[in-house]
């Protein structure tokens, strides 16, 4: 298993993108590309929701089934024991990828559980569970959370939650007119009260990478506990939560071409090993009376139950397929198809982008409102012609509702999509107006 | 006509762009329905005769998308066409309503197999187009969902 975690290497990189031959061969890997929408080849723009999966993911876990089916942690005959370690060695895998260790990385569900997981694990230490080592963590009244006013909705929901039951307020750092984190005003958010600061490492909707510069000394200053949600982050830029300096950062594996079922929530040791668990049962105690229980430390403090096996080997493969295709060129790659769409979109009247200027670091992404078109009908035009691209509001209601919009058509780009797809998405976008009947800048 | 044709026929983008029964009043008795996915909203009225036993208009408001926004317009439309021809006796009762509103789900849900009877639906029966197109069922029946709580709630009295 070669990782050779490569730095921090922030949107653009110096690698050279994928030649249109290497595209070929990649795309030739994901056998759902093969598939055909409306007589049309189609056009997945939806990787933002979920990647496509390359066959060698889809076989990972097959055979896993296949071969070595087993419960892990429990019992001692082989295929229980090669269960485990194939099991312990996806942990291994991810670890390597954030350059974390083994016992920092607990297996969820996907990223809801992980934020959930977190939120739930500080709410038991403020109700006085995991003794003086949670005691640290606990909240009540008068401290203070804060997310940002572009949060997706797992990443607020939780939180909004955690400060109802410990009488914590949450606070959020607005986003300007354009839906840019407004950076200055986060001094103003962030202070003595802060406790927690749960932010996104790039935003769903716009695409573009968060201020965590700015925001994550802010945090520090304050000694608040920070919680990077990196769900848009991870399939597009290494992810290194030590060098951002967070303290927990959560994904989904199936948004980085592995299996629905498995996410990870990466903690810092300290961190993990005081807080108290959130879902509780077998494989995460040492010692059970009738009155209560004594908790492994992590990761098994946090993954009670039978976990994800298959998911979990199935996402290991998935971080070794783009391990193997290098971070580097994939942004570099994504870099030149953002900067095309961007650019694209830019040139069509009436098209409006959520989010700050083309110049913005972000990820190949855009979300789009159509003048005088709602997103879900722009969207039917799209799948007409065989274009997989998400309408709604992508659950990022405040967000929205902060643009003066209820929802925008978004199309996002993963490994496979092609310079070409890009040009027939923005031709698709602008034919939108004209087959509601829509002309001119302000029909 | 493509999909897409038959989706967004010439009488869905009228009726979305000046659509009928706009505007409620205060006192009506409503319904709010939403679809979580996208944001469409419909808030629908029905407006009985003295007796109570007969609609006799339909008035809503909303946003969203242009089948969402349509079906209310078809929706109304139909209701006060029904109206109109009430020396005849043919403005609904809640039963005919709900006949109304349960041959339009089982069409819509038919994925194209079942058309609305252009006899009965009029206008409205251009919406045949949205069965099949699953994710849009449920834009083209928030405004009769509206209608069906308004129901319900007249029938248990509140
Ligand atoms: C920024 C962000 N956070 C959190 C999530 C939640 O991920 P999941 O639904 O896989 O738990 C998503 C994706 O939907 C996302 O884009």
């Amino acid at each position: 298993m070669t990782l050779s975690p490569a730095p921090y290497a922030g949107g653009v990189t110096e690698a050279a993108p994928f030649s249109s031959a290497e595209l070929e061969h990649i795309r030739a890997q994901f056998p759902i590309l093969r598939r055909d929408l409306h007589g049309h080849p189609l056009l997945y723009l939806d990787s933002a929701a979920t990647a496509q999966k390359p066959s060698r993911v889809i076989e990972a876990e097959a055979t896993f089934y296949r071969e070595a089916n087993a419960a892990v942690h429990r019992g001692a005959h082989t295929l229980a024991g090669e269960a485990t370690e194939l099991y312990e060695d996806a942990r291994g895998t991810v670890a390597r990828f954030l350059a974390v260790n083994d016992d920092e990385v607990i297996f969820t569900s996907n990223a809801t559980e992980g934020l959930n997981l977190i939120a739930y694990a500080i709410g038991n230490a403020s109700l006085g569970r995991g003794g003086a080592a949670a005691a640290p963590y606990a909240l009540r009244e008068g401290d203070e959370i804060v997310v940002t006013e572009l949060e997706h909705h797992a990443n607020l929901i939780p939180w909004q939650e955690l400060a109802a039951r410990t009488g914590a307020t949450l606070r959020f750092i607005p986003v300007d007119d354009s839906g840019a984190i407004d950076v200055d005003a986060a001094t103003g958010v962030i202070g003595a009260r802060t406790r927690i600061l749960a932010v996104s490492h790039v935003s769903n909707v716009t695409g573009a990478h968060s201020p965590l510069e700015t925001l994550v000394p802010l945090a520090r200053a304050a000694g608040a506990l920070v919680v990077l949600d990196a769900c848009q982050s991870a399939p597009h830029l290494p992810l290194r939560p030590r060098e951002l300096d967070v303290d927990v950062a959560v994904f989904s594996g199936h948004k980085l071409y592995g299996p629905t079922g498995i996410g990870v929530l990466y903690g810092r040791a300290e961190l993990l090993n005081a807080l108290p668990p959130f879902l509780t049962g077998g494989s995460m105690i040492t010692t059970v009376t009738m009155e209560g229980a004594e908790y492994l430390p992590a990761p098994q403090r946090f993954e009670p139950g039978t976990p994800r096996i298959a998911q979990a080997i199935g996402l290991a493969e998935a971080i070794r397929f783009v391990d193997e295709l290098g971070f580097d060129r994939i942004a570099a790659t994504e870099h030149q198809l953002g900067a095309r769409l961007l650019a694209g979109l830019a040139e069509l009247p009436g098209i409006r982008v959520l989010g700050a200027g083309i110049d913005a670091p972000r990820v190949a992404l855009a979300s789009v409102v159509v003048d005088g078109v709602h997103a879900h009908d722009a969207g039917q035009v799209l799948d007409n012609v065989g274009i997989a691209a998400r309408v709604g509001h992508h659950c990022a209601q405040p967000l929205h509702r902060r643009l003066g919009v209820t929802a925008s058509l978004r199309v996002s780009a993963g490994v496979h999509t092609t310079a070409d797809e890009i040009d027939q998405a923005v031709a698709a976008i602008a034919g939108v107006r004209h087959f509601f009947g829509l002309t001119g800048e302000n029909a | 006509m493509s999909g897409l044709e038959q989706l967004y026929q010439q009488i869905i983008m009228d009726h979305s762009k000046s659509p009928h029964g706009y505007g409620l009043t205060e006192g009506d008795v409503t319904s709010h329905q939403r679809n979580p996915v996208c944001g469409d909203e419909v808030t629908l009225a029905l407006r009985w005769s003295a007796d109570g036993t007969r609609v006799e208009e339909v008035a809503w408001e909303g946003s969203g998308c242009s089948i969402s926004q349509a079906s209310a317009s078809l929706f109304a439309t139909l209701a006060t066409l029904a109206a109109e021809d009430a020396e005849a006796g043919n403005a609904w009762t809640p039963d005919d309503l709900q006949a109304f509103i349960d041959e339009f789900r089982e069409a819509l849900r038919s994925r194209g197999q079942i058309p609305l009877d252009e006899e009965r639906f009029g206008d409205a029966a251009a919406l045949s187009g949205v069965s099949k197109f699953v994710a849009r069922v449920k834009c083209a029946m928030l405004a009769w969902v509206a209608a069906e709580d308004l129901l319900t709630r007249k029938a248990a009295g509140s």
